[in-house]
């Protein structure tokens, strides 16, 4: 039990902020707000992913990817394709030139289903592939630069590019992809209509309970000796090296699981919001998402969603009132965030939130059990917050 | 290729030519087990280049480094690493953002793949390996403190603490004693030569003092060659060495 506790809940502070997040989220949101706006935090939450995944790979790896858009976009069209191909039945694409296919290809003279587009009948297959697809090409791409130490800013520059390449690739190869429009019109899987309400309320819990599951996920990996080592090689690469580690393996995994986290996310986003286009995979998402975990906090995977929930927020509610200063008010909150809050929301927390917290006397069967479930060892990994 | 040697360590006409620069020429050294070896040599006469080679940060142009009779000049790093060899570098280089504690146990030689350090226990035994580590690297009552607020002679203990820990064979240390204060150069010499027992350590140093203190054989490397080897008295009273230091 306590193993569990301090290795996936993160100990006593882990614990707290985790059921206060989960109140918010799976309590005070749903019942506060109308279905249109708990739909667009659930396509917020769906940002989330990607900043927990930016915790691993950058907050605690020290490398930064500023092509997450990717795997986001991945995990989404993966999960669109199954959808567009349930939305294509015969009967409902009887007036098309060739029914049975997507609209999109028939209006770019496609005959046929192209053959990678056919193991997405299944669903089960589907969820297999949001997982494997990123998880297949993040490893392509981080065998290919870690092993030859590619790294630091040359990497985000290569991430950036691919996010580049995939992004221009997709809108050129509309009959394949839906092009720039995306792929749209998403209806339902085994006949559940993913646009009724109560299928909309249904898919934001179950993205919260994804999102929470990450989150431990994630905790149990950073609590490891895999999270130590993570902080050792962000700051000497070269002593764990020496320490007898090969460092590349260590990276192409961390990257290959921010791309599976980063996926999750996308094939959420896709059955909440109903689409998926090129506009979530390219260099300008992949930033955003970058600025989600800064603000929140990149060394914080609780922070980072708080993070991500307000600057969403932020930019619902002034691109309603000042469309044309969003972007200018974004780009200062990045820089501010940089120059003055380095560690973001949970840094600010730690540091005056927390000390106040504290002072506020306690029961004391509070502070027995806390004495219960203390861990005996002298230390206990300090950054896992 | 070299035949088989009883030395632990045995380097045989190893080359390194940076653009034609060698700055390691040619090169021919033994070193036995429980030997403590110290090289000496003025500026970019390639003593810490010696050890890059054979630690694996740079590859050799030619030669052979054997050690145990097992050619290390074709392994990477980590395999170097796990066929016995520990290297400190010259400037303390510890994890700040760790715990000494954490800095320990991130060097213990256990669960060094991807899966096992996700599934790594700090067990018992583990415990009590660091602290028993710590204690010998006078460091026991700073467990818990962040290695960046460590003084710079306790960050040169640490990562000496952070090469025992993995017991290795051989053992290589970059100055070891660089801004260290008196008290510390003494406990650094005795700790020096309580743990070149079992094993072969090689040193670099500048400070002729210790240098004397612990050296059981002496190096002296100049322009990539070695210039002369002995004892401390032998090598100090050589005409070449004497030129070479005072000379110019």
């Amino acid at each position: 039990m306590n193993f569990l506790y301090e290795r996936f809940l993160g100990g006593k502070n882990g614990a707290i902020g985790l059921a206060i997040l989960a109140i918010l989220i799976l309590i005070i949101l749903p019942a506060s707000l109308d279905l249109f706006r708990l739909n667009m935090v659930g396509k917020y939450l769906t940002y989330a992913f990607v900043a927990v995944s930016l915790v691993l790979l950058w907050g605690y790896g020290g490398i930064l990817s500023l092509g997450q858009g990717v795997f986001f976009g991945l995990g989404g069209y993966c999960m669109a394709m199954f959808l567009k191909l349930e939305a294509s039945d015969i009967e409902s694409t009887s007036i098309q030139s060739t029914p049975g296919i997507p609209d999109f290809m028939d209006w770019n003279q496609l005959t046929e289903l192209p053959w990678f587009w056919v193991p997405f009948h299944s669903f089960s297959f589907t969820l297999f592939a949001v997982i494997a697809v990123p998880a297949i090409f993040a490893f392509i791409i981080g065998y290919s630069m870690f092993k030859r130490r590619v790294g630091g800013v040359y990497f985000a520059i290569i991430t950036q590019v691919i996010a580049v390449i995939i992004t221009v690739l997709i809108v050129g190869q509309q009959g394949y992809t839906g092009g720039i429009n995306g792929i749209t019109d998403l209806k339902t899987i085994h006949g559940w209509d993913i646009r009724e309400d109560s299928a909309k309320y249904i898919l934001y819990f179950i993205n919260a309970f994804l999102l929470f599951g990450v989150i431990l996920i994630s905790r149990f990996i950073l609590t490891s000796k895999f999270g130590r080592l993570l902080l050792a090689m962000r700051d000497k690469e070269d002593r764990v090296r020496f320490s007898g580690y090969d460092v590349s393996n260590f990276k192409i995994f961390i990257f290959c699981v921010s791309a599976v986290i980063a996926a999750i996310g996308g094939a959420m986003f896709t059955l909440q919001v109903g689409f998926m286009s090129p506009s979530f995979v390219g260099i300008v998402p992949s930033i955003e998402m970058v600025i989600y975990a800064a603000v929140g906090g990149r060394m914080s995977l609780i922070g980072v969603v708080y993070g991500t929930l307000l600057v969403n927020s932020g930019k619902t509610i002034f691109s309603e009132t000042f469309p044309e200063l969003w972007l200018f008010l974004m780009g200062g909150l990045f820089i501010a965030v940089v120059m003055f809050f380095p560690n973001g929301l949970a840094g600010i927390w730690d540091k005056y939130g927390k000390p106040h917290l504290d002072r506020i006397p306690k029961p004391k069967f509070l502070s027995s059990a806390k004495a219960l479930i203390s861990n005996k060892n002298a230390s206990s990994v300090k950054d896992s917050k | 290729m070299s035949s088989n040697t009883d030395f632990a360590l045995a380097i045989e006409d190893l080359t390194v030519s940076f653009d034609g620069f060698k700055a390691v020429d040619n090169l021919s050294l033994y070193v036995d087990t429980n030997e403590l070896r110290v090289v000496i040599g003025p500026n970019g006469a390639g003593k810490t280049t010696l050890l890059d080679l054979i630690c694996g940060k740079t590859k050799s142009t030619s030669g052979s480094i054997k050690f145990k009779n097992k050619e290390l000049s074709k392994l990477s790093e980590h395999q170097i690493v796990h066929a016995g060899v520990g290297r400190k570098f010259q400037t303390p280089s510890i994890y700040e953002n760790l715990s000494v504690y954490d800095n320990l146990e991130v060097s213990y030689p256990q669960g060094r793949s991807v899966m096992g350090s996700l599934l790594f226990n700090r067990t018992a035994k583990v415990d009590a390996r660091i602290r028993e580590i710590a204690g010998e690297v006078f460091l026991e009552d700073f467990l818990s403190m962040e290695a960046a607020l460590l003084s710079h002679g306790q960050k040169q203990w640490l990562e000496i603490g952070m090469l025992l820990i993995q017991d290795p064979e051989l053992l290589m240390l970059d100055e070891p004693v660089a801004g260290m204060s008196v008290k510390e150069r003494e406990l650094t010499a005795e700790l020096l030569n309580r743990i070149s027992k079992g094993r072969s350590v090689l040193v670099i140093e500048h400070d002729m003092e210790f240098v004397a203190r612990i050296a059981h054989k002496v190096t002296v490397l100049h322009q990539g060659k070695i210039l002369a080897e002995g004892d401390m008295k032998t090598v100090q009273n050589n005409p070449d060495v004497i030129e070479v230091y005072l000379g110019h």
